[in-house]
């Protein structure tokens, strides 16, 4: 089976000191996945603050190059993704979704711009009416409208909606990969699961493969097939994701987990030992 | 446990309410940020105040700890504290006494640790800064109860001689802790102090402010919007939608059996590890403070609205001993 | 935009003023479309009179009447102020827009173009540039050059903005999206800039007006064509202090620094508004 994504050995380096001492620290380091052509599925990675996750992702999005290894999408190394038609090309198959959906819109400017800017220069549309056409498609998928977002600001939307325009508008191209970048953790709890098992239904019924980057790991149980967990730059443990979450081998994914506090009261009344 | 009624409350809010008015070129703007709350903490409790964005629980800390400032002006309603031997009005008292409180009795965690302490001097400046007036001891006497307070706390003493920017966030949040504590305080707020933290350090920290109240016996006020903080850490519970208190409760009561329609679906849609059932969020949005809605703020997005939800506000009844809820069919609210 | 006019119009006394002022201004600049004499002829009314209702302003020791004279001299003041002032905010706009979008290699070079021309002494500048030009000076040739020399300041100004633009994360939804770099430019980018540009355009026509009197009074620029510098200038020559003729000096004087006072009230009140802390310090409540 062909490869969709294959992320081979990457490491990012960045150097921090001065002139005379210089000290390189890697934020990414020897890191690998692939993801597999015509086998959608959720890749979850798991870390916390300095872990590399978010480096990972800017890195498969080609916002980043890499220090070292390759990212190969569809066979073709990121390195050589260079001028508008290539760089194009390859956005119309990879697209990002943010953490801040209130930062991933231009507070000044309205949200629908964004979905008809995709429409046309990413899906190749080139009517107003076949535009709008597309821009209410993909709403609907994420549960919304075209007549509810239409003209708005994105103080006027709550931080769930603007999430679910941030993945319409990703889903306008009808991208192969979305690379998520803790796209919940800045909308309120009691929403969260309904737009992760938006995720979940958008990978089984349009097959688009989902690197979904986070640090909570019970919105990643119940959506994930796969899961890496990242620790200073490596991955420490990697698996099918209920088998690691159920029963974890590594000492740091065994500390992670045990430090989850899950939202029931403790029958023994004692939470914290001292 | 505290013997009920024989002790006054810590703290006593009684019909709070705090709106941001603001009036720039010519409109006149009103967010009805904290409504007609009552609420009380007793001694010696962790009470938790719980809530999603735009719920007015920040709005109503800050009006607790007379952080108020314009365009918030606070309207009605008193916020009074009970310390050992006197009590004080928060909006009536001078600001002298105020300053003598801040620290002494009444002490702040907040979320930034970078906005407590200062990023050019070493920490243990902010020590001196901050407690040292309130001690009224030499400087020495001080810096070794100082030292016997960060020991107590697990924490190494050379951390006074850091810079903030040396230690980790989570070092710099424990520090921010042992900061707020060492004057032992008899009222602790505590506004998200773990919410930018990650999971493993939340933890760590969390214990430490456990066994920093059980030993000084102080009562807190926890603000977070983390469930999973509120049903490991607090004794009592209340839940702010829209600028109001809707539910109050013992911690464990509101959990197992959430009285009003909005808490059994925040509850009951939460993420667990472990769960793989789907969860359904609520449709809509939080109401706009600036306009809410008429009668009970959460008529329109509850399955149980009814007439008499949309005309009247429901007002606080107790449904069960120690438990109060806000809503006119609290009865219908189906068991988690 | 117009909304926003409006309301600082009703509310911000500052911005009021200024509006007033260089509203007053204008008008008495449109006036020399109906001045009954061409700006340079001399001799056509008697000289050296005193502000009186016949002469408002007085006349001057070359037989013109101040009056409509001034109107000329203001209007190609305010029109020379302007154009300097519109192709230095291009210049600054573009390159300050650019080097902080693209960064690495273009932005260096841009900014060392930059520091270069801020470090340039201007006036020592525009003296030689004189000298070189003499006869084939014109006020046109001289509005390109102090445009070329005064956009260096506010493109890094700009260029800080954009900076910061850049790493925020709507401009990647913008790249994502498609968007060309020009659209990003112009359409997210350019609004948060606009403010800026507005309230340092005001400052920049204050400082080519004055930087023209001040080389039309020294002689430097094309005295044939009336501007309030060119005004003093032949006041000078004409020794006015001296002779008692003080209308000649103190009416250019005074509208000069009318403009001036108006330029800054609007400069002022637009970064008052800019500054969204001082807005809410204003609102009451």
């Amino acid at each position: 089976m062909s490869a969709l994504l294959e992320v081979d050995g990457v490491s990012r380096l960045y150097s921090s000191g001065n002139l005379l001492a210089r000290r390189k620290f890697a934020a990414v380091d020897g890191v690998s996945l692939r993801l597999d052509e015509g086998r959608p599925e959720i890749v979850t990675v798991i870390g916390e603050s300095g872990s590399g996750k978010t480096t990972l992702a800017r890195m498969i999005l080609n916002m980043v190059p890499p220090s070292a290894g390759t990212i190969r999408f569809r066979g073709t190394d990121l390195r050589e993704v260079r001028g508008t038609r290539a760089r194009l090309d390859f956005m119309r198959q990879v697209q990002p979704i943010f953490q801040n959906p209130f930062e991933a819109f231009n507070p000044m400017k309205r949200v629908d711009r964004y979905l008809f800017a995709t429409a046309r220069h990413m899906a190749g549309l080139t009517t107003q009416a076949a535009i709008e056409a597309e821009a209410d498609r993909a709403l609907r998928d994420v549960g919304l409208s075209l007549a509810e977002v239409r003209r708005r600001y994105p103080h006027e939307l709550s931080g769930g909606q603007l999430q679910r325009v941030a993945i319409a508008r990703a889903l306008v191209s009808r991208p192969a990969l979305l690379v998520a970048d803790e796209p919940v953790s800045m909308i309120d709890a009691s929403l969260r699961a309904s737009i992760v098992s938006l995720l979940r239904g958008l990978c089984v019924r349009t097959g688009v493969s989902i690197i979904y980057i986070t640090h909570d790991l019970a919105t990643a149980y119940s959506v994930s097939d796969r899961i890496m967990i990242m620790r200073l730059g490596k991955v420490v443990e990697s698996g099918p994701a209920r088998a690691v979450l159920d029963d974890p081998q590594h000492e740091y994914s065994r500390l992670l987990k045990s430090s989850v506090l899950s939202p029931e009261v403790p029958s023994n009344g004692a939470a914290f030992h001292a | 446990m505290t013997a009920r009624g024989m002790t006054a409350p810590a703290l006593e809010v009684s019909g709070l309410r705090a709106y941001y008015r603001t009036s720039a070129f010519g409109i006149r703007r009103e967010v009805r940020a904290v409504d007609d709350v009552d609420l009380r903490v007793e001694a010696g409790e962790i009470y938790g105040l719980a809530g999603e964005s735009s719920c007015g629980k920040t709005t109503l800390i800050k009006t607790i700890a007379n952080a108020i400032q314009p365009p918030l002006e606070v309207l009605a309603g008193s916020v009074v504290f009970n310390f050992k031997d006197h009590r004080v009005d928060m909006h009536r008292v001078g600001r002298d006494e105020l300053r003598d409180i801040r620290w002494k009795r009444l002490s702040y965690i907040m979320q930034g640790s970078m906005n407590v302490l200062n990023p050019v001097r070493r920490v243990r400046h902010a020590f001196v800064d901050f407690a040292f007036r309130h001690i009224g001891k030499s400087k020495a006497e001080f810096l070794d109860i100082v030292g016997a307070h960060l020991h107590r706390l697990h924490l190494a003493p050379d951390v006074l001689e850091a810079y903030p920017h040396q230690l980790s966030g989570g070092m710099r949040q424990r520090v921010t802790i042992a900061l707020a504590t060492v004057c032992r305080p008899e009222f602790i707020i505590a506004d998200e102090p773990t919410t930018a933290l990650d999971v493993v350090v939340q933890k760590g920290v969390l214990a430490m402010i456990h066994s920093v109240q059980r030993e000084l016996g102080s009562s807190v006020i926890f603000v977070t919007h983390d469930m999973a903080v509120h049903a490991n850490l607090t004794d009592r519970l209340g839940i702010m939608y829209g600028g109001r208190l809707v539910e109050e409760g013992r911690t464990a009561d509101v959990f197992r059996r959430p009285r009003h329609p909005y808490t059994a679906h925040l509850i009951a849609s939460l993420p667990r590890l472990g769960d793989t059932a789907p969860k359904e969020g609520l449709t809509g949005a939080p109401p706009n403070l600036a306009d809410p809605p008429s009668g009970c703020r959460f008529h329109p997005r509850c399955p149980l609205a009814s007439d008499l939800c949309r005309r009247e506000v429901p007002p606080m009844t107790e449904v069960a001993p120690g438990h109060r809820t806000a809503c006119f069919h609290s009865d219908r609210v189906a068991p988690p | 935009m117009g909304r926003v006019f409006i309301d600082l119009l009703r509310f911000n006394r500052q911005f009021a003023s200024g509006v007033v002022l260089l509203s007053a201004i204008t008008l008495f600049a449109l006036l020399s479309f109906f001045s009954p004499y061409p700006p340079n002829d001399s001799y056509v009314v008697p000289p050296d009179m005193p502000p009186s209702w016949s002469h408002l302003m007085g006349t001057t020791s070359r037989g013109q009447d101040l009056f409509w004279l001034l109107t000329f001299a203001l209007r190609n003041t305010l029109i020379f102020g302007i154009v300097v002032a519109a192709i230095s905010r291009l210049l600054a706009l573009v390159i300050g827009l650019v080097a902080g979008y693209s960064g690495g290699l273009v932005d260096r070079a841009l900014m060392s173009i930059n520091d270069t021309f801020i470090v340039i002494p201007l006036f020592p500048i525009l003296v030689l540039f004189y000298f070189v030009m003499k006869d084939h000076m014109s006020w046109g040739l001289l509005a390109l050059m102090m445009a070329c020399l005064g956009w260096a300041y506010d493109a890094r100004l700009i260029r800080s903005v954009a900076l910061s633009l850049r790493t925020r994360e709507f401009t990647e939804t913008g790249i994502f999206s498609g968007m060309s770099m020009r659209r990003i430019l112009v359409e997210e980018h350019l609004p948060y800039v606009l403010p800026i540009v507005f309230s340092t355009t005001m400052n920049n026509i204050n400082w080519s007006i004055g930087l023209e009197v001040t080389l039309s009074v020294l002689g430097f620029t094309d005295i044939n064509t009336p501007t309030v510098g060119v005004l003093i200038y032949w006041a000078n020559q004409h020794t006015a202090l001296v002779a008692g003729i003080w209308w000649w000096i103190f009416f250019p004087v005074l509208l000069v620094i009318l403009t001036f006072i108006g330029l800054f009230l609007l400069a002022v009140s637009m970064n008052e508004h800019i500054d969204p802390r001082s807005r809410l310090g204003r609102s009451e409540g």
